[in-house]
């Protein structure tokens, strides 16, 4: 295994000095139907839908240029202005393509595009479909302004921009309280991991005046351990909130609210991988300090058992892939917590992650169009014969992420759980427990929905949904089954220069066969064994359950996460605000209006002295006389 | 032989201790009368002394215009306003602001005290004298204005800017303007005939007193041609006072005097 | 003579003065009482011209017979303008400028 120096970037040329189109484009569109308000209602789906292909084109070809390009000149820099440069600070707004922000380009714009056209049919009826398609344009610009910046400070721009798509997306519905509440939640929480990457910003910028990352790179190796550590620290925080990790991950499941696209797109397949993305890219940072690489770890570590616990005791067909999601994320924060020889894993983890949770989420959205928008899966069943499509497409999806062989979800976790193992057996026996879990999980939610009984409703009638639907969940399935193999041989290659990885000296498309692996298939089928033993014999009962069990009590409730925020932040600050408030009326606004009240008393003690009569203020005058004679004497004397 | 002739009392002595008493119980009687007038006599009298003190003290010009000018001038103009205000109203002592006496009595007592301790512990020894100011220019009045035309001339001409200003003040604060039309005598002879037409008052004089053989005081009413008394002749004031004179009385001798001609010359006989 | 004596003599008018001034009600005795006050300042002006021995006391004396006069001008005019409005001199019915 060769480890290769990081890639300097080159100038831009042929069509890259107009990599700025990706990010405008989507934006000027979310500018469009935003503006033109009720007269776009009936074409603006379909400028919305645009951009993001449009976007996709020219990732596309940037793409292809890069592949023709020796590995050394794969990182293009495109500036595009001067921001602020004050004293010894200077942020440039600029571009990067390298070969990991193409990658997370394409898969932006590419899943993005088909969930647009997906939109088109799930937001039919939906009378604020233009305001969605604005709202989904901007995420898709913000998150390239993510992606594609070449400093923090930019950076920053698009993580805030795409928390607040994020925010106007889930609580897209206002009138509903639950909509509105779950999104306040999620900004909440990712304010405060949005605390974290500013305090790493502000250390870079003290450090290096600078926040690109060729500064941070370059200068990495040359901060003092203590400090260089509390950057990594400080990035993590910032990557927990945007990805959902322990312990910012109480908003994910109630981000659920949204619609189905919404999960699809920012809390399955791009927003939540941010966190991924800002810990790959400062990689620099985390060779240097070995302690906030074991945090990164042991957060992704802990997230993705936690996640996994989550997804077993839930009935919500999409809060048990969102628990997946937190589950996967762990793995990719995991990888990325291993260091250099993990990092093209977790991407590599990512992008499979983009193409069959994105399935499977559609697939879902499909399905609660043909059962009335109901997602309690106790009231699914039944349902591999009526829904064809959407039957086999999400079948590919769960074949996938429970790590099939030959799937591509097989490839890129197994991969992770080696690494892990390799690193740290503690934590690759973990990883594998968690794997044998998402098998259960995931097995549950097939048999929940497709393969039991019926247990419709009164009044449902399940149905295909139209083409405009099922065409995206084709197109998704069919990278779910291929992608690892077409990628395998080559992600690591691709990417090591960019992010300082190693090469894999052997990988190609056929499965690696190690005693890992063979444990891992092992545990997958004992998982998928143990959940067709409780679910798959026995009839699902249509109400929840009553149970002892202590782990799917916690499970039940998000691990208790809300009830440990509430105690230990909420409740403190709520104290604290209404001892300021009870300040603030008592003694500031008590001392103003007792001031008030005390020169209102004096002037109306002391205007009792203006009778009218001149004598009294003569003899007022002859009396001050006399006093200010006393006071001379008195004066004179001392 | 000066040498022998040592004065006992001087001159500015015997003023004083006669002057200053009578100055003091002036003043006393100037606050304490009832009646406005009693009260500006007796500030004229205490203004007098004060002339003779500045007379014994070297000062003859102030003398004079201390008479003059305060005494002739200003209290006779306070007199004049006393006339115009109101000089039979008798004030009334009741106070009634609370405590007012007793404050004002003691603010008085303790302006005294700071006034005689400090003014006076600033003397370090006896006076000089005005004999060398005062023969300085030829006389008093020639040393005042020497120092009026040369030192303080500047004062001089503001203070007579002031007594301009005042006199034109007061003019304006008198002049009270009228709010309706003179009468002439065309309007008033109108308004007399007026009153006669609507309220029956006689636009005439009225009958003036009677004269009677031994009596024309005016008292004495007039008679009307049918020998009834006119009451329209005597004033109103003079009727409370003192009552009319009876008219019978009066006119008594005169008829004694007719009946006696008569009875002596005959009915028919018409002697001139 | 000691001028002491007529700083005593000057003393005792100016408090009478006061006195009047604090105790009547008539507006014409208040100015009066006024008057003495300036009378006995006059007084003491001129007795300390001759402690010092020039003759600027009597100047100064002379500058306040003036413009006393002045002032008891305009002063009486406008207690004729009063009395003319409300028939009365005394001070006491003038106290609307209270609280």
């Amino acid at each position: 295994m060769t480890l290769l120096e990081g890639l300097t970037p080159v100038a831009p040329t042929g069509l890259f000095p107009l990599a700025w189109l990706m990010i405008a484009i989507p934006l000027v569109s979310a500018g469009l139907l935003l503006l033109l308000g009720k007269v776009a209602n009936s074409f603006g789906h379909y400028i919305g839908t645009l951009a993001p292909i449009a976007s996709f084109v020219v990732a596309v070809a940037l793409f292809a240029d890069l592949l023709g390009r020796p590995d050394a000149q794969r990182a293009v820099s495109v500036p595009l202005y001067t921001w602020i440069k004050t004293g010894s600070w200077t942020i440039n707004v600029g571009l990067l393509i390298d070969p990991l922000s193409i990658l997370f380009a394409l898969l932006v714009t590419g899943v993005g595009s088909l969930i647009h056209v997906y939109s088109i049919g799930y937001m039919a009826h939906d009378p604020g479909r233009r305001r969605f398609f604005a709202y989904l344009n901007l995420f898709i610009a913000a998150m390239l302004v993510l992606v594609l910046a070449d400093n923090y400070a930019v950076l920053f721009v698009g993580w805030e921009g795409v928390g607040l798509a994020s925010y106007l997306l889930i609580s897209f519905w206002q009138h509903k309280p639950t909509a509105a509440t779950a999104g306040k939640k999620a900004f909440v929480v990712n304010r405060v991991g949005d605390l974290g990457l500013t305090m790493a910003i502000f250390t870079m910028l003290a450090w290096f005046g600078s926040s690109s990352f060729e500064a941070v790179n370059a200068g990495a190796s040359k901060m003092s351990p203590a400090w260089v550590t509390l950057l990594g620290l400080l990035l993590l925080v910032g990557a927990c909130g945007k990805s959902a990790q322990v312990p910012l991950q109480s908003w994910l499941l109630d981000a659920m609210e949204g619609p189905t696209p919404v999960s699809a797109l920012i809390h399955a397949a791009t927003m939540v991988t941010a966190g991924v993305y800002l810990v790959v890219r400062s990689h620099a940072v985390y060779a240097e300090t070995s302690t906030a690489a074991l945090a990164v770890a042991i957060v992704g570590t802990v997230t993705l058992l936690a996640g996994a616990w989550i997804g077993t005791s839930k009935d919500d067909i999409k809060k048990v892939l969102a628990g997946s999601t937190m589950s996967q994320i762990g793995y990719m924060m995991l990888a990325a917590g291993i260091g250099p020889v993990a990092y093209p894993f977790a991407i590599f983890h990512l992008l499979t992650h983009g193409f069959f949770k994105a399935n499977m989420f559609l697939g879902a959205g499909s399905v609660m169009h043909g059962m009335n928008d109901d997602v309690n899966m106790r009231h699914y069943g039944g349902l591999s014969k009526v829904m064809k499509i959407t039957y086999y497409t999400f079948l590919m999806g769960y074949l996938a992420i429970i790590g099939t062989p030959f799937f591509s979800g097989f490839y890129s976790k197994d991969s992770i759980i080696e690494a892990a193992w390799e690193k740290q057996p503690v934590l690759g026996a973990l990883a594998l427990i968690a794997a044998g879990i998402t098998a259960f999980y995931m097995t549950r939610l097939m048999f929940m929905t497709f393969w039991s009984r019926k247990r419709w409703q009164a009044g449902v009638h399940p149905h295909e949904s139209p083409a405009v639907m099922w065409v995206p969940l084709v197109l998704l399935a069919i990278p779910s089954v291929i992608a690892g193999m077409v990628m395998n041989a080559w992600i690591a290659g691709w990417l090591a220069p960019a992010v300082n990885g190693e090469v894999p000296a052997n990988a190609s498309w056929l499965p690696s066969i190690t005693p890992v692996s063979l444990v891992t298939l092992v545990v997958i089928i004992a998982g998928v064994g143990i959940a067709y033993l409780i679910f798959g014999r026995t009839a699902i009962p249509e109400s929840v359950p009553w149970t002892r069990n202590v782990f799917t009590i916690i499970g039940r409730h998000d691990l208790y996460g809300d009830a440990f925020n509430e105690a230990v932040f909420m409740k403190p600050g709520e104290a604290l605000t209404r001892g300021v408030v009870a300040l603030d009326t008592g003694v500031v606004d008590g001392a103003v209006r007792g001031s008030s009240a005390l020169t209102l008393g004096l002037g109306g003690g002391l205007r009792k002295l203006q009778n009218g009569y001149v004598r009294s203020y003569g003899l007022t005058m002859i009396v001050g006389v006399v006093v200010l004679g006393l006071a001379f004497v008195i004066g004179r004397l001392v | 032989m000066t040498a022998l002739l040592v004065p006992l009392v001087t001159g500015a002595a015997v003023a004083y201790w006669i002057c200053g008493p009578i100055m003091v119980l002036a003043a006393l009687g100037m606050i304490l009368f009832r009646k406005a007038v009693y009260s500006a006599l007796s500030l004229a009298l205490v203004m007098i002394n004060l002339a003779i003190i500045y007379a014994s003290q070297d000062a003859p010009f102030l003398f004079v215009v201390q008479i003059i000018v305060y005494t002739g001038a200003v209290m006779m103009l306070f007199l004049f306003v006393v006339m115009l205000v109101g000089v039979d109203s008798r004030e009334s002592m009741i106070e009634k602001i609370q405590g007012h006496t007793v404050a004002s009595v003691l603010a008085a007592v303790g302006a005294f005290i700071l006034l005689a301790s400090f003014v006076g512990s600033s003397l370090v020894s006896g006076a000089v004298g005005l004999d060398k100011s005062n023969s300085e220019y030829g006389g008093n009045v020639q040393g005042l204005a020497a120092l009026l035309f040369g030192k303080y001339v500047l004062a001089f001409e503001a203070t007579s800017a002031l007594l301009i200003t005042a006199a034109v003040g007061a003019m304006v604060l008198a002049y009270a303007e009228r709010l309706t039309p003179r009468l002439n005598q065309k309007a008033r002879a109108k308004i007399r005939i007026e009153d006669y037409v609507t309220k029956g008052i006689h636009p005439g004089p009225r009958p003036s007193s009677g004269v009677y053989a031994r009596h024309n005081a005016i008292t004495s009413p007039a008679l009307l041609p049918d020998g009834t008394v006119s009451q329209d002749s005597v004033s109103a004031v003079l009727v409370q006072r003192s009552g009319l004179a009876d008219a019978d009385a009066l006119s008594a001798p005169t008829k004694k005097a007719f009946a006696a001609l008569d009875t002596a010359q005959g009915p028919d006989e018409e002697e001139l | 003579m000691n001028p002491n004596f007529y700083v005593v003599l000057a003393a005792i008018l100016f408090t009478i003065g006061i006195v009047g001034f604090l105790v009547r009600k008539n507006a014409l005795v208040l100015f009066m009482s006024v008057e003495l006050m300036l009378n006995a300042c006059n007084l003491l002006l001129v007795s300390f011209s001759r402690v010092w021995g020039n003759l600027d006391g009597q100047v100064a004396s002379f500058f306040v017979m003036v413009v006393a006069a002045a002032e008891v001008v305009v002063g009486l005019s406008i207690i004729v303008m009063i009395y003319r409005a409300r028939h009365s001199a005394n001070v006491d019915n003038e106290n609307l400028l209270r609280y």
